[in-house]
């Protein structure tokens, strides 16, 4: 009797675990369609050429003109800026952290990067609308301080922390023979970082950078708050833009339900959607092959 | 043999430069917000309701508001992402599915804050029509959560020696007496650290929360899972842009308020880590 | 055992939470909100409105939510407030979504305001014709210089498309008071959050120039006076002379409820329209009505 009823109750439990198993599978799927659901509306008014490459956004004129190419380019400046910026920072702090630092050291700057992956995006914007803004205004002398470039500045804060311990983990990894047999041979500490150790770190570096990358592109609340919010298409990095993600947390309060504003911004979402999974796929296969060797 | 010493300490140079450029705005960031926020902190500020517009009184609301949003979502995600974690790690084969799963977990991760919203607007504000409330808007964020915690347990799990599994089924244990028993126990503390690593996460959210729960202004405090609620992060928010006249101290000290919850909560992560650490 | 101890502690608080997912509205002390959402430009008056109600009827609690008169109109539309604060009158495709959730949208006009076009203190312009607003805007006048002032960029700042006020100016500067129209605002003009963001970028940026309700006047912009035309002379714009109606960009505001309003809906509106009422929509600096 005490055996069957151990079994049922296993039984029942391996198939709750099966189940959460696959919950991520369902979520993800979930996500997509239920975008898709309503943002393939979009496209009872607007071609798909048009709206992805319409150079104008005045969703609520009529009739009404749902072309996103300027929040697309608003997007890749501001992310496209803060790469730029935290890329090399990053890595070159990864490996400052991870080989260079002296141990006592090592703690303390691992902490500070955990302080600064805890800075909710909010604050940051709240800092920049603040304090960064104005700053720039007066320091490089702009129209306004409302740019893609105090976005890109305030993402890249937010990136460096995923590039630094990803890039970390990476190198790492890299076996020690590689470090002992290069020095054995001779090599500075510098000579071997620079050519043996980076070697076997890239795919892990490159998924660090690729991981930044996608957390960047799908920021919303700092990028919000200081880039000015211009539906233009961008001549320069120090002009107001506006992004993808800030024109939905913008205008979806007033869009009412099933308008066509409404179901565009369904389809900015899975245009956004599209190319986080994109990112985040590439990421995965260096990460893979990082791991496999 | 001397250049290369030099061009060694170049090198070195420019990476403790980096270092430098990527911790003092970290530093500047938490003394700036300590020294402009800390006046405002008050019994009153903490526990009393906003006055005249919201630009005197406290934040109550805002806080109370983060706190139900925080528990009823790891109270989702915790129980599916800890069990997910025990699927990936001891039961999973090395197949197509696994493979799916870990991707589907990497994209999870990876997906944007306002798609979620958007995300959470559809499926529980609308379609299950929950409407905006406190459910749809923690159930939106223990998705977004998820990752988080099916990482960190996972994670948890693969620290236990294999040992410890082999042992229990040589006494004839099945999969999951092993797991209850051998295993999970002593990745406790792991999950424990990733759970409040996910209470941090999520109490600093805004994009999520804007269409699913976020009230401008409500004059009493939610009393159940179908109401409305202020939260901290959009309480900033609307602090910062939409209302003429609070004092620059009160909206430090709503973000020194939700900083600190975080990094109180990082904090707690990490010294639970590195206890366990040092018992191994 | 301990973790499934652990397990099934959240599962048993759940069971106690779900229950007080119903009634928060039924209570022993059975007090009711009312829920008003809307215009950004109303958002201080309507307030102002709901505190003072509330201390004559200290069982009515009445929430204000800001957001745009659009983020008003759909909410009452959707049923998820009792009143809509607008700064501009519903359209004809609002109507018609308002019919086909059922019923008909009221309207009572409860206020005037004015629009007001501010600039920051140190720019030499202080008045401009309709005509000049409208190339300002659309973004033909990229220098203050081609207006008569310094040389300098123009910096257009605007509100976002959900708000009543950029809706109002956009059809009646840009669109010469035609509801339909190619004209739009500039794309590289700034969408700011609220009134209260375009007050501070302009008592901030000397390039600047937007514009918000009368309401939010201050001594760190500067009001610039508007001439219908250039014969006109150029009005400033105050509580007179937008009730006198010699201030070209002056319009009404609106409260919208579902249907004919009833029960505290009708308590609210009835106080609106008092002359206590009117007393607080001079206070917060707009035009009463009587």
């Amino acid at each position: 009797m005490k055996l069957s009823a151990r079994r049922i109750r296993e039984f029942v439990i391996e198939k709750l675990i099966f189940l959460s198993g696959i919950a991520s599978i369902v979520f993800v799927a979930l996500i997509f369609i239920f975008l898709l659901r309503e943002g393939i509306s979009v496209l009872k008014t607007t071609s798909l050429g048009s709206f992805l490459g319409g150079k104008f956004w005045y969703p609520i004129s009529s009739p009404a003109k749902l072309g996103i190419l300027p929040l697309i380019l608003g997007s890749l400046l501001v992310t496209a800026g803060a790469v730029l910026i935290a890329v090399p920072l990053g890595i070159a702090a990864a490996f400052y952290i991870a080989e260079v630092a002296p141990k006592r050291w090592r703690t303390i700057l691992k902490s500070c990067v955990e302080v600064l992956s805890a800075i909710p995006s909010v604050v940051l914007g709240f800092l920049g609308i603040t304090v960064l803004v104005p700053f720039l205004k007066n320091v490089l002398h702009l129209p306004t301080g409302l740019t893609a470039f105090s976005g890109s500045l305030m993402l890249a804060f937010m990136a460096l922390p995923t590039i630094i311990t990803i890039s970390e983990d990476a190198i790492n990894a890299v076996p020690r023979e590689y470090k002992d047999g290069a020095l054995a041979l001779g090599a500075t500490h510098w000579q071997t970082l620079y050519r043996v150790i980076i070697h076997g770190a890239l795919p892990g570096i490159i998924a660090a950078a690729m991981l930044g990358i996608g957390r960047v592109f799908g920021e919303t609340m700092a990028v919000m708050m200081v880039t000015g919010n211009a539906a233009v298409i961008p001549h320069s990095l120090f002009e107001p833009v506006r992004t993808l993600t800030a024109t939905i947390a913008a205008e979806m309060g007033e869009a009412a339900k099933g308008s066509s504003h409404y179901f565009a911004l369904f389809a900015v979402g899975i245009v956004l959607f599209i190319i986080s999974f994109a990112i985040n796929l590439t990421a995965d296969l260096f990460l893979n092959r990082g791991r496999k060797r | 043999m001397n250049n290369e010493r030099r061009r060694q300490s170049l090198g070195f140079g420019v990476l403790l430069f980096a270092t430098i450029l990527v911790i003092i705005p970290v530093l500047a960031i938490v003394i700036l917000i300590l020294t402009k926020g800390w006046g405002a902190l008050s019994w009153q500020f903490l526990f009393t309701m906003p006055k005249e517009g919201m630009r005197a009184g406290g934040i109550l609301p805002a806080i109370v508001g983060t706190v139900y949003l925080v528990f009823v979502s790891i109270l989702f995600a915790l129980p599916i992402g800890v069990m997910a974690a025990i699927y990936l790690s001891e039961y999973a084969k090395d197949n197509a599915l696994t493979r799916t799963i870990n991707l589907a977990i990497i994209n999870l991760a990876g997906v944007s804050s306002v798609v979620f919203g958007l995300f959470g607007l559809s499926l529980f504000v609308i379609f299950l029509k929950f409407g905006v409330s406190i459910i749809s808007g923690a159930l939106t964020l223990g998705i977004m959560t998820l990752p988080v915690i099916i990482t960190t347990t996972r994670e948890a799990l693969r620290s236990v020696p294999r040992s410890y599994r082999e042992v229990s089924f040589s006494l004839g244990a099945s999969r999951w007496q092993t797991v209850r028993h051998a295993v999970l126990p002593h990745a406790l503390p792991g999950i424990l650290t990733g759970a409040i690593l996910s209470i941090g996460r999520v109490a600093g959210e805004t994009a999520p929360i804007l269409f699913t729960v976020a009230a401008f202004y409500l004059p009493n405090l939610p009393t159940g899972l179908s109401d409305q609620a202020m939260a901290l992060p959009y309480h900033l928010y609307i602090i910062t842009t939409q209302i003429p006249g609070i004092p620059e101290t009160y909206r430090y000290g709503t973000a020194l308020v939700l900083i600190g919850f975080v990094l109180i909560m990082n904090i707690t992560a990490t010294v639970i880590r590195s206890k366990t650490r040092k018992k191994k | 055992m301990r973790d499934f101890v652990l397990k099934a502690v959240p599962f048993v608080l759940a069971a106690f939470i779900f229950p007080a997912c119903h009634g928060s509205t039924e209570g022993p002390q059975k007090t009711q909100t009312l829920q008003i959402k809307g215009s950004d430009t109303m958002v201080n008056l309507g307030q102002a409105w709901a505190e003072a109600f509330n201390k004559l009827h200290p069982k009515i609690n009445v929430a204000v939510t800001g957001g745009g008169s659009g983020t008003g109109i759909a909410a009452i539309i959707n049923g998820t407030c009792e009143i809509a604060e607008s700064s501009r009158a519903i359209e004809e495709k609002e109507k018609l979504q308002a019919k086909a959730a059922g019923f008909e949208l009221h309207e009572t006009i409860v206020a005037l305001d004015g629009i007001v076009v501010v600039v920051h203190p140190a720019n030499s312009i202080s008045h401009l014709t309709m005509d000049e607003l409208r190339e300002l805007f659309m973004g033909n006048i990229k220098r203050w210089q081609l207006l008569g002032g310094q040389d300098r960029p123009t910096v257009l700042l605007s509100r976002e498309v959900n708000s009543g006020t950029h809706i109002f100016f956009k059809e009646h500067v840009l669109r010469r008071g035609k509801s339909k129209g190619p004209e739009e605002f500039a794309p590289r003009a700034l969408m700011m959050p609220s009134s209260y963001a375009i007050a501070e970028e302009t008592a901030h940026n000397e390039n600047a120039v937007g514009y918000y309700g009368l309401g939010y006047i201050s001594p760190r912009q500067k009001v610039l006076a508007v001439a219908k035309d250039d014969r006109s002379p150029a009005v400033a714009p105050t509580i007179d002379s937008v009730r006198a109606n010699t201030y070209p960009i002056s319009r009404p505001l609106y409260l919208y409820t579902r249907g004919d309003p009833t029960g505290i809906v009708k308590d609210f509106l009835e106080y609106a329209l008092s002359p206590e009422g009117q007393k607080i929509v001079r206070d917060t600096d707009f035009v009463p009505i009587k």
